[in-house]
């Protein structure tokens, strides 16, 4: 099974008439084309195959939905992906371990908090530090999970909306994700692919002022998630457009693997912060929503309920966080790196004590700056599994070391490439413009389905 | 084999341990296996018996601790079993030198040093939390059968609180049925396969790893572990039992060309469909091409120097 005999891997094989004559074609899902044309014609009947994508504004980036109509109504639908897919987890695999924090908040674009999490947190349980993590490190944690599955359900409501031709909802939604992405973007410096939480904890303490920032954000952004609802919740349009569309039922969903508000829209209150918390989340009051619909409608209204939820656990965050200043790195100076960053003259920099540190006097702190930031830290061999709740599901970290400075491998189970797999049980058998709908309420981001 | 004269100084109680360990293994081996030849048994005790325990590297200290595993304060928890407790654990691959570079001349001086990489160990009874039930419940539903737990099950690992499972290829249909259906196991959600590629340990250098989520029993979690050979990648596919690993297979056979038999539609998912070999195996290149910066190159990530 060598993979390697060629002389470039990379370039594809010319089309070779007398090689292919005969042979199969394939069609995108694996299926042989000539039968597929065979059937068709067979048949006689006003069947037609439509390409929806990858190239489509209502497929939220490049998804490819293959879908077979008989009049209006959708008989078949299978999902094609890939044409996002970047390498991100071999990247990984020649980085150091806290590179690797900036690889994967690229993976689903619009959660970016929640796989830095749950990478750090996988690498924490590997090196066997999950414990010496600090308070206040967990706390802002959760208080930049918490908005960013504000600012993740923002963005499926604003787009669903778009789709279904609400521009107000679309320009409302993104209007209040940008509140919570200039909180983000003061704390962390970036409003998307942060690279801010790392093994370990997070790289910086929350700057001056940010604490009153996200104060101040909060009550905006209840209020837009109270024009959201108005404009919503009993819309006639919008209940005509969701309501019993996209139906998936508990068993459907346990048979699938399907986590998150897909799955709490059939009333099973499953959610991994009550379930197997982490960061502490048991020491926050939340409540999980849950309704009985299994529709799109029940999804949309869960989305807007947890997105109130979140505001309450980010307000309780801030009270902490007022009250337990500390650390935000664990104190295992083999791992946390030696310096804060400061605003330099010439930008962000190290800040100059350190510098005045390794440069004038310590030529040993110098030499394990470089070793560390270089060549990273060792982590034993092992491998966990650790997994959050996104806003779209369970998000799985499956990492593995072979005792060396860069993941043996890390594989992550994204939410939306498992559940868009209940495309086809949501919109078979529907019209095609519920394939929109039953789509949208699934969010599915392609970065994180593609990786 | 023939390092044991390379090997740094012999801890006297390592020692003793490890002996100890050989002759369970071997009473192990012989018990459960038939033939050893393919048996993780066999892999971990043919070094052991011929060398000296491996040196791990202590985290981040860069210096070797014998034995490995005790250099930590002692939490069940998240450290792995201590040592002289239960088998060998499983040589995954051996490192040369510090620096992974072999295209010059070694003028550092540690161009002769052999680390081995140590995988945890077999676990011994009881396995502590809730994995001696899933256990033993798992013996009695796979009880009738076509595989006794014996049969089935080659080794149980505890590590870091998690469980794993490595379950002979043949019968992982049965004990993924048995976890779905089995009333006292349930694990009514299986989050995924993920495909591990070990290039240098013979015979089982493919690895599927299936982890499966219980919510009727409070959030249990288990990880079943398949190995093939690369000589014959195939595993049976558990589609009939969890729709959900549908893409999940076809993502592990396209990155790492696993053959999952019995899979309705087995075919690349992620990749084109003409795509020549498997992008996650670690036989294949990162690729990359080398960046002018300020006049110097850069190489591509996977040419540069590394410190494995």
């Amino acid at each position: 099974m060598s993979t390697t005999h060629d002389s470039d891997i990379y370039a594809t094989s010319g089309a070779d008439t007398a090689a292919s004559e005969g042979a199969h074609i394939f069609n995108a899902t694996g299926g042989d084309w000539d039968q597929l044309v065979d059937e068709a014609a067979a048949l006689h009947e006003e069947r037609i195959v439509v390409n929806m994508g990858p190239q489509h504004p209502s497929t939220h980036g490049v998804l490819r939905l293959i879908l077979e109509l008989d009049g209006e109504t959708v008989t078949e639908t299978r999902a094609g992906i890939g044409y996002l897919h970047t390498g991100i987890e071999k990247n990984m695999e020649y980085r150091t371990w806290t590179q690797g924090v900036t690889f994967c908040t690229r993976m689903d674009y619009l959660t970016p908090f929640f796989q830095e999490t749950v990478y750090s947190l996988s690498v924490e349980k590997l090196l066997g530090i999950t414990e010496q993590v600090p308070e206040r490190a967990s706390v802002i944690r959760v208080l930049l999970m918490e908005l960013n599955r504000i600012a993740s359900h923002l963005v499926a409501l604003a787009t669903g909306g778009m789709e279904m031709g609400a521009t107000t909802v679309m320009t409302v939604g993104f209007r209040e994700r940008e509140r919570i992405l200039a909180v983000f973007e003061m704390i962390t410096g970036l409003r998307m692919n942060h690279g801010f939480v790392r093994p370990g904890g997070v790289a910086q303490d929350l700057p001056p002022g940010a604490i009153d920032k996200v104060r101040d954000a909060i009550p905006s952004v209840r209020r837009g998630l109270g024009e959201l609802e108005l404009l919503l919740n009993e819309n006639p349009i919008l209940k005509g457009r969701t309501t019993d569309v996209g139906y998936l039922d508990l068993a459907g969903c346990m048979a699938l693997g399907i986590t998150g508000p897909i799955l709490r829209s059939t009333g099973l209150p499953h959610d991994l912060r009550k379930l197997d918390p982490y960061c502490g989340y048991e020491t926050y009051d939340f409540d999980v929503i849950t309704r009985t619909e299994a529709d799109a409608y029940a999804r949309l209204r869960i989305r807007i309920d947890e997105m109130y939820e979140s505001l309450k656990i980010a307000e309780q965050c801030i009270d902490r966080l007022q009250s337990t200043p500390g650390r935000v790195m664990v104190a295992d100076r083999k791992i946390a790196w030696p310096a804060q960053l400061a605003i330099g003259g010439d930008g962000m920099g190290n800040s100059l004590d350190h510098i005045r540190e390794i440069m004038g006097t310590s030529m040993e702190s110098l030499i394990h700056h470089f070793k560390l930031v270089t060549e990273g830290f060792r982590v034993p061999p092992g491998q966990v599994y650790v997994a959050v709740e996104s806003p779209k599901g369970e998000l799985g970290c499956h990492a593995v070391s072979d005792g060396g400075t860069r993941p043996y491998r890390a594989h992550f189970r994204d939410p939306s490439f498992n559940n868009l797999q209940s495309a086809a049980a949501m919109c078979e058998g529907s019209q095609i413009a519920d394939v929109i709908v039953a789509v949208a309420s699934i969010d599915p981001v392609m970065g994180g389905v593609d990786r | 084999m023939s390092d044991a004269k390379d090997s740094p100084a012999v801890d006297p109680t390592q020692a003793t341990a490890n002996s100890d360990v050989v002759g369970a293994k071997a009473s192990n081996a012989a018990a459960d296996h038939g033939d050893g030849a393919s048996t993780p048994a066999a892999v971990a005790a043919a070094p052991t018996a011929t060398t000296q325990p491996g040196t791990v590297l202590d985290r981040g200290t860069g210096t070797a601790a014998e034995g490995g595993y005790d250099a930590e304060p002692a939490d069940e928890e998240r450290l792995p079993a201590a040592p002289g407790t239960g088998p060998d654990p499983v040589v995954i691959d051996e490192r040369r030198g510090m620096f992974g570079a072999a295209d010059s001349g070694d003028t550092s001086g540690y161009g002769g040093v052999v680390r081995k990489i140590l995988f945890p160990a077999a676990s011994v009874r009881p396995y502590g939390s809730y994995f001696d039930d899933v256990a033993d419940q798992l013996e009695r539903a796979l009880v009738g059968g076509t595989a006794s737990y014996a049969e089935a099950v080659e080794r149980v690992v505890v590590d870091r609180g998690e469980l794993t499972l490595f379950v002979r290829r043949e019968h992982l249909p049965s004990v993924a049925r048995a976890l779905r259906d089995h009333p006292a196991l349930r694990f009514e959600l299986c989050t995924g396969v993920s495909g591990v590629h070990y290039p240098h340990q013979e015979g089982r250098e493919l690895h599927a790893v299936y982890h499966f989520l219980s919510i009727t029993h409070g959030g249990r979690r288990v990880r079943v572990e398949v190995t093939a050979p690369d000589a014959d990648p195939h595993i049976p596919s558990i589609v009939r039992t969890y729709p959900a690993t549908d893409w999940h297979e076809r993502e592990t056979w396209d990155m790492f060309g696993i053959q999952f038999d019995g899979h309705p539609s087995l075919t690349r998912i992620l990749m084109p469909d003409d795509w020549p070999g498997h992008p996650q195996r670690k036989d294949y290149p990162l690729g990359g091409i080398p960046v002018e910066y300020k006049g110097a190159t850069v190489p591509p990530p996977d040419q540069r120097r590394s410190y494995i």
